[in-house]
């Protein structure tokens, strides 16, 4: 007993001895941050007590454990970027920053970090912000349980809120964001993981790649953007279990996908979307297990799309299942539920027994004359659709899924 | 004989309704396929009703003439009596079913309430427009004849017509033409009101100011109700008109 008391206390002194706690507090010997980070040593822990501290341009060269008790206030006063990391095993936990300075000239962030590994970024609330929380070059680090709420109202003078640019290996889990221009927005990096995030109400994209590779996203949630995702010039994209609803609008859709190759999107629920998933130029993409509904068109084709599979997905109560552009389908649709479908099975094998055809004459119609939309559901233009349905002369003659399910597909 | 064929007609509802419903097991599926019903039996039997009607009773309209009874009030009320009774019919032919099924706790309701109303509106209408013929043809042939034609132009004609304006015009802009051309037609018009709530998504995906101000807000509701109640005040007061001058 008295050799693990002893042993405790010397681990507890040593302990002290090499990682040595600050505190920080307005009344407290050291009342700045800054002033706490020059006087740290390496591997300490500054603690930032309760209170407003009104400083700028901190920057954290050496690697520290930043905690705030109590949610302390580091206000910007709009002067300029608040936070930079420049260092590895950078720990920063329960801030509350605001008012970041806008620039047109330079990306203020309320974090930067640059050229670091090994950081976290944990219980951040940010609010009145140009940029987020900002990673140039880094690796390894995860983003936890932030929460960035911005005002953004246009896309000229307003930032991301979480941005990735030449990243690689990050963790961005369990935030929260709303009103910035891009929710989270990936540039060059790799291998991150975005996992269990709420994106809402951005102007721009809930989440946006760009030209990064082997990204996984799972159990999102991206409400009423502007549009919901955006995945563009990225290759071997997962995507799975996230929720896409309400981006309404014009030029929204609930998944954008431009120049994509590879990519898997399973278990993804996609409802009352403008278009659920807009296409181009994507090739080699697994559609499977997904839930289309009541979105306007579920899914629009815009072409140079070459061997997309779609399988065992729902569509429900969709205005257009499929809309396509050209006459040529190299696409592949089978066994998916289409509650669109009017065929029978009289061998009640759960499969019916007519093939199905998503893409409706009036699709391409609308695509035409977008104005003919407001005859939607005329007896008129079932009449038509039925005609092209029997003989299709407009519409891709090979697109069918011969394979309908008769009942909704469980997984 | 009135009492008789709106038991036929609610009947004939409470079938439907509980068919869709045995069929469907789900209400928002159930919900789109009445919306067709509506939009094209009801203004349907609404224009046959209404002739038949004005014809069968046409004897027994000149008995009560003879008495000394306002003519507007003779007509006014078999127009009511038409007109009422089938929207009852319709109303509780279509809302038992979904009520036994459980339509109150369910979220479909505003949709399903919307249906019921413009039902209501087109049976308005279109019995309202069938007095009209009625009363301007003598003949029966002809009446039934032109009832029929009304019909089949309001339901689908006057679309197809329409998508090929909107079509060989598609140079021009065209949403107000488009809108315009909706408002003009009571099928159109009860046909849009509901896409307002069933296909909201869609349509917000067009580009256009006018559009968008119709369908982004109440505002494309309270017009619509607006020229629905145009429509049936219009035809109602043709009727009047018409009986006060007609040799009988």
């Amino acid at each position: 007993m008295k050799n693990i008391i002893s042993f405790l206390v010397v681990v507890f002194i040593s302990n002290a001895a090499i990682s040595q706690a600050l505190e920080v507090c307005s009344d407290c010997e050291i009342s700045t941050l800054k002033e706490a980070i020059r006087q740290a040593k390496d591997f300490d822990t500054i603690i930032v007590k309760k209170g407003t501290y009104k400083e700028y341009d901190v920057i954290i060269n050496k690697p520290l454990t930043i905690i705030g008790e109590d949610y302390p206030v580091i206000d910007g006063e709009f002067k300029g970027e608040i936070i930079t990391v420049i260092s590895d095993n950078v720990t920063l936990d329960g801030l509350f920053i605001k008012n970041v300075g806008t620039s047109y000239t330079e990306d203020y962030a309320a974090v930067r970090v640059r050229e670091s590994k090994n950081f976290v970024i944990q219980n951040l609330v940010l609010e009145k912000l140009f940029f987020g929380i900002y990673i140039e070059k880094s690796r390894d680090g995860k983003v936890f349980h932030n929460k960035i709420i911005g005002d953004a109202v246009e896309e000229y003078n307003s930032g991301n809120g979480i941005q990735l640019w030449y990243s690689k290996n990050i963790q961005i889990e369990h935030n929260f964001i709303q009103h910035v221009r891009d929710g989270i927005y990936l540039e060059f990096s790799d291998g991150c993981t975005i996992k269990n995030n709420v994106s809402a109400l951005n102007v721009r994209y809930g989440l946006h790649f760009m030209f990064s590779n082997d990204d996984i996203y799972e159990d999102n949630t991206f409400e009423n953007n502007g549009a919901g995702v955006a995945v563009m010039f990225s290759k071997r994209i997962k995507m799975y279990n996230n929720i896409f609803k309400e981006n309404w609008g014009t030029a929204s859709y609930g998944l954008l996908l431009k120049e994509i190759n590879d990519a898997e999107i399973v278990g993804n629920t996609f409802a009352d979307n403008t278009i659920g998933i807009n296409v181009e130029g994507t090739n080699r993409i697994n559609y499977k297990h997904n839930t289309f509904k009541n979105n306007g068109w579920a899914i629009k084709v815009k072409g140079a799309c070459y061997k997309n599979i779609f399988t065992e997905n729902n569509f429900l109560y969709n205005s257009f299942d499929i809309a396509y552009n050209s006459k040529v389908n190299d696409n592949e649709f089978n066994r998916n539920y289409w509650s669109n479908y009017t065929g029978y099975d009289l061998d009640k094998d759960g499969v019916g027994d007519v093939p199905y055809r998503p893409v409706k004459l009036f699709s391409y119609i609308v695509n035409r004359t977008p104005e003919t939309i407001i005859l939607l559901r005329s007896m008129f233009i079932d009449i038509i659709d039925f005609s092209e349905k029997v003989s299709p002369i407009f519409t891709p003659d090979n697109l069918l899924d011969d394979h309908p399910q008769i009942k909704k597909i469980l997984w | 004989m009135r009492s008789r064929w709106s038991y036929v007609y609610f009947a004939f509802y409470l079938l439907l309704g509980v068919v869709l419903l045995f069929l469907n097991n789900d209400l928002s599926k159930a919900v789109i396929t009445l919306m067709n019903v509506i939009i094209v039996l009801v203004p349907l039997i609404g224009t046959i009703f209404g002739v038949m009607y004005y014809y069968n009773s046409k004897e027994f309209t000149e008995l009560l003439l003879a008495q000394p009874l306002k003519r507007s009030s003779i007509f006014l009320g078999q127009y009511l009596g038409v007109a009422l009774s089938l929207s009852m019919s319709l109303i509780l032919g279509l809302g038992l079913p979904f009520v036994f099924y459980g339509l109150f706790e369910s979220s479909a309701i505003w949709d399903f309430s919307l249906l019921l109303i413009t039902g209501t509106f087109l049976t308005l209408i279109f019995t309202a427009l069938a007095f009209n013929i009625a009363l301007s043809n003598e003949n029966k042939i002809k009446g039934f004849g032109y009832a029929i034609l009304l019909w089949l132009f309001l339901a689908i004609i006057y679309d197809g017509l329409f998508l090929m304006t909107l079509v060989m015009f598609d140079d021009y802009p065209l949403d107000k033409l488009s809108l315009i051309g909706t408002m003009l037609n009571p099928i159109d018009l009860s046909r849009t009101l509901i896409l307002l709530k069933l296909d909201i998504s869609a349509l917000l995906g067009y580009t256009g100011a006018v559009f968008k101000q119709f369908f982004g807000t109440n505002f494309g509701l309270i017009v619509s109700f607006i020229m629905l109640t145009i429509w049936i005040i219009l035809p109602v007061l043709r009727i009047l008109f018409k009986a006060k001058k007609k040799d009988f």
